[in-house]
């Protein structure tokens, strides 16, 4: 059964199978994989097949060049309060120029969701046992805020006050 | 002081409903209590001993008049009558009740106040020197750039769960009252050849469990850049700051690990591709910060007013508070009064909703409205004339706010400790009030002079008792209370952290033993020389020998 997933402020079905552990190889079809296996496997499959999840430690610089041709990059939220993901998103984006789908995965909740979307994140993977129709509400828990970020391009401050 | 516009009453507004629905949701047992934990405490809220604590902002330390009386009302309405000033210049209250907190924040967002960021992971309340703006050895006012950061730290997306808290301290004068040296990060305001303004950048500092001193990293940052490279700063710790361990996770621990330079290298890299950016603060965002913080309408006054000479002559009492508790202002014909919130019975920092109103009252009538609060836990009426300052001395006095002791040994800074808070190994309060106790004679005081003691209830160290002249750490040993006494540490540019002297002592000793450590200081100090000095060029050993040798009999 297809699980939801928050994409674009829309709950949709998600086409994309998660791939945690990278001994356990690839399934056919659209597949979001560990870093590792990404490397090894990406020459060998379809572009728009494949894409890749980052953990908090890993670096999104490796991401750098295939960052035009990458449709999906996940980054995993192991706990809600590891914020490393945060500034992975900001670097993906407006470093690296990232413009494909970016998803938060993990222990993904609706109180993280505004700031994840600041920085960056389009679409949101809720832990499983939330409500996605319930936990949407969480994007638009402020209606601005003071700084640059990926989504502000300018801060507040260069906008008239 | 900064006043908020639409956009910063809407921020507030909106956190206090999210935080009303986050709340709602917890006691609905839709929120478990881990998940609920991080949430509640990037809005103040601890739970505490007896009850939650919620600690109110207070940004650089600015208060209004109006604020003071709301913090009054608060006061009274959802707590003790009471609250209790910090040592990073915020307001804290230490009996509300859970389901009341939403409430507490409507109304502070009335008054432009709120509790964003004063606890948890994320970047805390910036603080500078309580004399801003009138401090004669001023180069800039720090609080223009202070409000840039607290408006650039408040909800900043990508540092909204740090590996840990985050402290920033700003200091605008030659004298750093700021402690730049033991923050997270340190700015110290220079101006460069050119006379522009900009920077040192001080990574690293800090207290709590493993106190160590900042490394500069940078040692002019241009003002217009101060953003960019907070951003990157905050980008690197927040990627490689340790996350296993939380004793370890502050920025201090990887900047050692990484060497001042290493970290520096790595800071620079990162804000090579962030420099010039949007995020460059332009000339006219200052500008309009800098409106906030004119000066109020001084009068043109002579110094030395003969009323007032007249009353000093008059009133040894009133002459001595002046020395103690007044600065010299920029502006002649005014002074800067510290009300003490030290006086002997009363635990450090705490004021009732009464004596709140109180002073809100003398803001109006002698200081502008405005007051401010300091990181050693007192309150300044910043713009006193001095022809006022004998009818205000007069009232403080009443109301207990008029102890001459500021810089004195009894102007103890001082954590809430075991009686209220939930993380410390033992009381403070009593024990601070013990020593108020054994030297409460005034005269013996001032002939000490000038002493800074400073008392924690446990290694988070939130009395800063690494930099007192003397400082007292509360510790557990077997389930009973003991204390751990500390020599040398000082704040401001020469900033040292204080040494252990040895075992530590039961509460019932520690009197005795501050008033040892006393006795070796007055009788090995030259004229005129300080406690820290004279610790300074005799060494620890004079001291450990008179207060071991004794507590052997």
């Amino acid at each position: 059964m297809p699980k939801p997933l928050i994409k674009d402020r829309q709950i949709i079905d998600d086409a994309w199978t998660l791939v945690r552990d990278a001994e356990a190889g690839a399934p056919a079809g659209p597949a979001i994989l560990p870093l590792a296996l990404w490397k090894t496997l990406r020459d060998s499959r379809a572009a728009a097949d494949t894409g890749v999840w980052l953990a908090p430690a890993d670096d999104p610089a490796e991401l750098a060049g295939a960052a035009a041709e990458l449709p999906v990059i996940a980054v995993d939220f192991p706990q809600f309060a590891d914020g490393r993901g945060y500034s992975i998103g900001r670097l993906l984006r407006e470093r690296y120029g990232f413009a494909g789908e970016l998803r938060a995965i993990g222990d993904v909740l609706r109180d993280q969701l505004y700031p994840l979307e600041q920085v960056g994140f389009n679409a949101f993977s809720l832990r499983e046992d939330r409500d996605p129709a319930k936990d949407i509400a969480g994007l638009h828990d402020f209606s601005l805020g003071y700084q640059q970020t990926f989504l502000r391009q300018q801060p507040l401050f260069r906008h008239a006050r | 002081m900064y006043r908020y516009d639409e956009v910063d009453f809407r921020l507030v507004n909106e956190r206090v409903a999210q935080f009303r629905d986050q709340t709602r949701r917890y006691l609905a047992g839709e929120l478990s209590e881990d998940e609920f934990r991080p949430l509640r405490l990037m809005n103040g809220l601890y739970v505490q001993r007896h009850a939650p604590m919620l600690r109110v902002a207070v940004p650089y330390g600015m208060l209004s008049s109006r604020q003071v009386r709301k913090l009054a009302h608060i006061a009274r309405t959802y707590d003790r009558g009471y609250g209790h000033f910090t040592t990073r210049q915020n307001l804290q209250f230490n009996w509300p009740a859970l389901e009341t907190v939403p409430d507490i924040l409507a109304e502070l967002a009335e008054v432009e106040m709120h509790a964003i960021q004063t606890s948890g992971n994320c970047i805390r309340n910036t603080t500078t020197d309580q004399f801003a703006g009138v401090a004669a050895d001023e180069l800039v006012d720090p609080r223009p750039y202070c409000e840039i950061i607290r408006q650039w730290s408040t909800f900043h997306p990508e540092f909204t769960y740090l590996p840990r808290k985050f402290k920033i301290a700003v200091s605008g004068a030659e004298q750093d009252r700021a402690a730049t040296l033991v923050h997270d990060i340190g700015l110290h305001a220079v101006r460069n050849a050119e006379g522009e303004v900009g920077f040192r950048v001080i990574v690293g500092g800090g207290l709590g469990r493993t106190p160590m001193i900042g490394s500069v990293i940078r040692e002019f940052l241009p003002a217009k850049h101060i953003l960019t490279y907070l951003d990157a700063i905050l980008r690197v710790y927040n990627r490689f700051g340790r996350r296993d361990n939380k004793y370890k996770a502050r920025i201090k621990i990887l900047v050692k690990a990484m060497t001042a330079d290493g970290f520096a290298a790595k800071v620079e890299e990162e804000w090579s591709h962030l420099k010039d950016g949007p995020a460059t603060v332009p000339d006219g965002e200052f500008a309009r910060m800098a409106e906030f913080f004119t000066a109020p309408a001084y009068e043109t006054l002579n110094a030395d007013d003969p009323a007032f000479t007249a009353k000093l002559a008059e009133s040894p009492a009133f002459a001595r508070w002046v020395a103690r508790n007044t600065l010299k202002h920029k502006v002649a014909g005014y002074r800067a009064v510290t009300l003490s919130l030290k006086a002997t019975g009363v635990p450090p920092g705490d004021a009732t909703a009464e004596q709140l109103d109180a002073v809100a009252d003398w803001a109006d009538a002698y200081s502008f409205g405005e007051l401010r609060v300091s990181h050693e836990q007192n309150l300044i009426l910043a713009d006193v004339r001095e022809t006022d300052l004998f009818a205000l001395w007069e009232q403080a006095r009443a109301a207990g706010f008029a102890t001459p002791n500021i810089g004195l040994l009894s102007d103890i800074v001082c954590c809430p400790g075991g009686d209220f808070c939930s993380l410390a190994n033992a009381k403070s309060i009593p024990i601070a009030a013990a020593i108020q106790q054994r030297f409460d004679n005034l005269d013996y005081q001032h002939d000490i002079g000038e002493l800074e003691l400073n008392m924690s209830g446990c290694m988070n160290a939130c009395g800063h008792h690494h930099i007192g002249h003397i400082g007292i750490l509360g510790v557990d040993k077997q389930g009973s209370e003991w204390y751990q006494v500390s020599l040398g540490g000082s704040q401001g540019e020469h900033a040292s952290l204080g040494k252990v002297i040895g075992p530590s002592f039961a509460q019932d000793a520690m009197p005795d033993v501050i008033e040892k450590i006393i006795d070796v200081y007055l009788a090995q100090r030259h004229a005129d020389e300080r406690f820290i000095d004279t610790f300074r060029r005799i060494g620890v050993e004079p001291f450990k020998e008179k207060v071991y040798a004794q507590a052997a009999h």
